[in-house]
Formats: C-alpha cells, sequence, structure tokens
C-alpha cells in the first residue's frame, strides 16, 4: 500500500485528543475512539493512529492491529462518493460480480482504490441486509436497487455533472 | 402458513414510539417477571418453553441462563448479539429497526434471571438506522423508569448501552464479539472458559441473539405452554427466514418449525423467478449448506437440517435455479470465509485458503479427479482441528454440494464442462452456421480479434484468442452466437 505521509493541523490533534477524552482515554473504548476518529477525519492514517496510541496508553501496534483487523476502518482517504458494491450472496446469485466488473472499466480502478480525480472510490461490503433489491450499489448515502451492468454509467453520471 | 411470533409488532408500532410499543404490550412481561416470580422461577418457565438460540447454535436458552445464573460475581453482564453477519440475512435488523423495545425488555429479563444489571447491545455499525432507533428506545425506557434504577418498585437496577462492531464477521461467535467489546481485535478464544463462567471484562457473561430475545416477552404473557404447543419435537416455536436469491417473494418471513422448505419456497416464496426449475436452496449462510429437490419435504428445524447436512444458522435462505453453479457457489462461499478468516487458527487461515484454491482450480478447468478426495479429506481436517465456529463450519458448503450434486463436479473435473455455463473459462463462444449471414458486425466488435471470416460466409471465433467478454453475442443481430 502506498504510504501517505499526513500532517496534522494543531486543532486537528486536539479534536483527536477531545475524542479520547471523551471516552475517559479507556482502552476497551479504542473501538468507539476509532468509529469517532474516522467520522470526524474520513480515515486513520498511521499519524492519527500514533496519537491516539499516545493518548490511550496503548501501543502503536495495537492500535494498527485493531485499524487492519475490521474491513469498516480504513488507512486511504475515500474517495468524494465513495461507491460500495453488495457482495452477500443474494446479490452474488443476482449477479453483483458482473455489475462490480462494470464499475471496475467505467472507473479504471480496482476494489478498494480511489480515482485519481478523487472523485470516487470502490469498494465491496458484505451484505447491508437489503436483500430484497439485489444486486445492490451504495454511493455515500445513496442506495441503488436491482442495478445491472447497463445501469452502471447511468449511476456514475448522476455524480459527474 | 405464516405465525408471527418474534416480527409480531415488527410494521404495526411506530417504532420510535414506547407509547405505541407499550399499546401492544411491551414491557407487560418485565413487569410480571420482576413483580410475581423468583429469578429461578423464571429461567424454570424459560426452560420449560424449549426456546433454542436462534443466532444459529440451537443451545436452549433457559439452561443458557441458569448456568450464568448460577455463577457468583460482583458484577454479571447480559449482552444482546447484533452482529448479524451472514451475507443474505436481515431478520435482526428488521427486529431492532421495527421493534427495539421488545429486546430491550428481553435484556431486562435476562439481567433480573441471572443477575446482572447491565446489558450491552453488540451491534453492526453498518446498520445505522438500527442504532438510531435502539438509542431513541433506551432514552425513552430510561425516561420511563423502565431501565435504571428500581424497576417496578422491584430494587432491580439494570441499563444498557450500545457497542459497535465494524466489520467483521467472525465478530458473531461470542468469544470474539466480547474480545471485540473490550476494544480488542475480534478474534475467538478457546471454550472453555464459558463466556457464562467469565465473559465481559472476565465476569460472567450471557450473550443471546436478537431473535431469540424478540422471542422472550412473548414467552411470559402467554405461557411456556402456548410456546411449547408450536413447532417439532426439539424445536419449538417459530423461525425468521430471510428468503432471497431467485424466488418471486423475497423478504422476511415467520413460519412454525416444521414447516416445509416446498411450503416456504412455492407457497410462501411463490415459486422460481421466470418459471425456471428450482435447484438449491442454500441455507445457514457461509456455515450452512445446499439443500435440493430432494430435501424439500423435510421439515424446517434445528435436527433435520443439521441431518440433511446444512443448518439453520441464523435464517438465510438462498434459493438458487438451473443458471447457479454449484462449485462456483461453494467457491463463492469459500472466499467469504478466507476473507473473514480472523487468522488466529492455522486451519482455518490455511486450510480454507487451500480449499479456495483448489475449488479455483476446478472452476477453471484445470483439476482432475483426484483433487475429489483431497477435497473432502481437507475439509474434514478443517472441521475437526479448527478453533471456533466459523472454521468448524466454513467447509460446510463445499462438503454439501459435493454430497448433493456430486455429478457436477465431475462434469467440471473430467469433462471440463460446466452444466450451468457460469464458469467464464469453461465456456467458448460460438457460431451457428445456421444462423450466421455474414454482416461481420461480430468481427468489428471483437476487442481481440479472434473472429474470422469475409463478407456474406460464415465467421468463426478462435476460442485460443477469445477472452470471453461476450461482446460479439451482444452485437449479433441474427442470434448466431451462443455459448457452449
Amino acid at each position: 500500500m502506498s504510504r501517505i505521509k499526513v500532517e496534522l493541523h494543531e486543532n486537528q490533534v486536539i479534536a483527536l485528543k477531545d475524542i479520547c477524552k471523551s471516552f475517559e482515554n479507556n482502552p476497551h473504548e479504542l473501538i468507539n475512539v476509532l468509529h469517532k476518529t474516522q467520522e470526524m477525519f474520513g480515515y486513520l492514517p498511521a499519524e492519527i493512529q500514533e496519537i491516539i496510541a499516545i493518548e490511550m496508553n496503548v501501543s502503536v501496534a495495537k492500535v494498527y492491529g485493531v485499524v487492519t483487523f475490521y474491513s469498516f476502518f480504513t488507512m486511504v482517504p475515500r474517495g468524494e462518493h465513495p461507491i460500495s458494491i453488495c457482495m452477500g450472496t443474494a446479490c452474488y446469485v443476482r449477479g453483483a460480480d458482473n455489475v462490480l466488473d462494470e464499475f471496475k472499466k467505467e472507473l479504471k480502478v480496482e476494489v478498494g482504490e480511489t480515482t485519481s480525480d478523487g472523485k470516487f472510490s470502490l469498494n465491496c461490503l458484505r451484505c447491508v441486509g437489503a436483500c430484497g433489491l439485489a444486486p445492490v450499489v451504495l454511493v455515500g448515502d445513496k442506495t441503488y436497487g436491482r442495478v445491472s451492468p447497463e445501469g452502471v454509467k447511468e449511476i456514475l453520471a448522476e455524480y459527474l455533472s | 402458513m405464516q405465525l408471527r411470533v418474534a416480527l409480531r409488532n415488527c410494521g404495526f408500532i411506530d417504532p420510535e414510539s414506547i407509547d405505541d410499543a407499550i399499546a401492544r404490550d411491551a414491557y407487560a412481561a418485565l413487569a410480571k417477571v420482576l413483580v410475581e416470580l423468583k429469578p429461578a422461577e423464571a429461567i424454570e418457565i424459560l426452560k420449560e418453553s424449549g426456546l433454542r438460540g436462534r443466532g444459529g447454535g440451537g443451545f436452549p436458552t433457559g439452561l443458557k441462563w441458569e448456568i450464568a445464573s448460577k455463577n457468583e460475581a460482583d458484577q454479571k453482564y447480559v449482552v444482546c448479539n447484533a452482529d448479524e453477519g451472514d451475507p443474505g440475512a436481515f431478520m435482526d435488523r428488521s427486529i431492532l429497526e421495527g421493534d427495539p423495545h421488545t429486546v430491550l425488555e428481553a435484556m431486562a429479563i435476562n439481567g433480573y434471571c441471572i443477575g446482572a444489571s447491565k446489558g450491552l447491545i453488540y451491534i453492526r455499525a453498518e446498520y445505522p438506522l438500527a442504532i438510531e432507533r435502539l438509542k431513541i428506545a433506551i432514552r425513552q425506557a430510561r425516561e420511563y423508569g423502565l431501565l435504571g434504577k428500581d424497576i417496578f418498585g422491584s430494587g432491580f437496577d439494570f441499563d444498557i448501552e450500545l457497542r459497535y462492531g465494524a466489520g467483521a464477521f467472525v465478530c458473531g461467535e461470542e468469544t470474539a464479539l466480547i474480545h471485540s467489546m473490550e476494544g480488542e481485535r475480534g478474534e475467538p478464544t478457546f471454550k472453555p472458559p464459558f463466556p457464562a463462567e467469565s465473559g465481559f471484562l472476565g465476569k460472567p457473561t450471557n450473550v443471546n441473539n436478537v431473535e431469540s430475545y424478540a422471542n422472550i416477552p412473548v414467552i411470559y404473557l402467554k405461557g411456556a405452554d402456548w410456546f411449547h404447543s408450536i413447532g417439532t419435537g426439539k424445536s419449538k416455536g417459530t423461525k425468521v427466514f430471510a428468503l432471497a436469491g431467485k424466488i418471486n417473494n423475497v423478504g422476511l418471513i415467520e413460519v412454525p418449525m416444521g414447516t416445509t422448505l416446498r411450503e416456504v419456497i412455492f407457497e410462501i416464496g411463490g415459486g422460481i423467478i421466470d418459471g425456471k426449475k428450482f435447484k438449491a436452496v442454500q441455507t445457514g449462510g457461509p456455515s450452512g449448506g445446499c439443500l435440493t429437490e430432494k430435501h424439500l419435504d423435510i421439515p424446517i428445524d434445528y435436527d433435520n437440517l443439521i441431518e440433511s447436512g446444512s443448518m439453520m444458522g441464523s435464517g438465510g435462505m438462498i434459493v438458487m435455479d438451473e443458471d447457479d453453479c454449484m462449485v462456483s457457489m461453494a467457491k463463492f462461499y469459500l472466499d467469504f470465509t478466507v476473507e473473514e478468516s480472523c487468522g488466529k487458527c492455522s486451519p482455518c487461515r490455511i486450510g480454507n485458503k487451500r480449499l479456495y484454491e483448489m475449488l479455483d482450480t476446478i472452476t477453471k478447468g484445470k483439476g482432475s479427479l483426484e483433487d475429489l478426495d483431497r477435497l473432502r479429506n481437507l475439509c474434514e481436517v478443517v472441521k475437526d482441528t479448527s478453533l471456533c465456529g466459523l472454521g468448524q463450519t466454513s467447509p460446510n458448503p463445499i462438503l454439501s454440494t459435493m454430497d448433493n450434486f456430486h455429478e457436477e463436479y465431475i462434469a467440471h473435473l473430467s469433462d471440463k464442462r460446466c452444466p450451468s455455463g457460469q464458469c467464464k473459462d469453461l465456456m467458448n463462444y460460438v457460431i451457428d452456421p445456421e444462423n450466421c449471414v455474414g454482416c461481420t458486425a461480430c468481427g468489428r466488435v471483437c476487442p481481440v480479434g479472434a473472429i474470422t471470416g469475409e463478407k456474406k460466409e460464415i465467421h468463426s471465433i478462435d476460442t485460443a484468442i477469445c477472452i470471453k467478454c461476450g461482446a460479439c453475442e451482444e452485437k449479433c443481430k441474427f442470434n448466431a452466437i451462443s455459448v457452449k
């Protein structure tokens, strides 16, 4: 994975410390701290993990271990419009893999990558629990149901104008 | 045919209104238990009802509570497992979004019975609406004094907090779930000690699934006998299933235990889409198996499903038709397992990866018949030696498809053919000389120049060059190109 160097502003560091403090710097609350932090910063680069480790009084290795264990946490910034394709069984049976291929072709990125203009990032997720609408695609918070490979261009067009 | 017990209030109340819930008897069971019953008596009623864990394992819930109640400690915990990770299953989400108070009420009853004053709900971060509704429900219950100190003047204190998952399937396993709640990597640990003895922060902890909890208040209101009268021999009550896949009516259903797959798929589910032929139904998610035509008339319960080579699981039910390749299906599940294995124990970490690779080889037409024995052998090893339920059940999709669709594996291995036409590497695009008029449209659209032929003459595809993109088939106006 390419390593991005991140410079944190002083007020960002303060915000980060406040998050840790709001959970009483309790190591048992590490996952909640990471959720809050990702909500605020969008992702969890190494520099942020280092500060959290110091604040929570645990090793950086432990924070890194937890961040990389859970698929919800990411160390790379997501695109302006994160695209998630559901790869749950119901979606798979209804052809989600073809939809994914079409997104890869259109955006020229692989899963887990962000387009060079930073507009879209592509990810797979496991079942959003909307199996009745399979195959399901999420762009940001918006859900698209019964998506076909032919419909991919149309979805992307909504975000390109 | 359907019977709503766990889903009794979903869709009938405003889930953000505690008054709506109370109008439909929410917290009446809690009042009854706290005022009229001693913890041991309440546990006895639950044992008599015959309720078994709805998360998949099927462990008797009353017995679980009894064990947790007998362990002495200064602090105990009640945990609701809402980490619904099975792909294709969404019953817990529906209960939490549609009737959150029933879960809070059942957890409070659970707390009273085992002597715990704290409850935790471990919920997936992927379920934002369910989280929001739970937060509202907890706030309202506190305002009404239904959570907090001295509930119903009984001297019993109980409060509930939320803990969030972060996308790890293995956290549905109770020891992994507990580690995750402690802020650690969600890796399972060896049992014993069971959580009932040493769980969250080393204290006795009782973990139950959302759907199990949703059944509990009704059992206390209508009685153990009523609940016991529904269902089959050792499986009592109802089960919620998430019906999905190639079926006309998708969605949640709740049926009494003992209903047959045929009734579920063809009567409630309305049969297969486009009138195609039913091929298999996958139950139990990545831990379960594929059942076929011959299993359609078996009454669904915990024991029958295990005997048929699948399992109840949390209730996902994915229906497949004649176009679905069973080897690919097994590969799909193994891909899931490889991704979700936590990596702690080697049988699961390495074994599942090897199983996936073997299936991949088979779907690419590079396998040999000896692979079947190797595959089965490794499946058994992974099942027998993995640390937790994830690895102990992950080979089930392979074993059940090998047993029920043996001929399909043989076709892939000896004939290098995929009978359903789903394995791309095993299919070829061919031009039907009867229909080809030599318009050259296909040749022009082919990205790799695999199609040759003069104008107005029959064209042909060089299978050695063809990348099977399907562009020619799409372009042909004369239906002359097909997959063989």
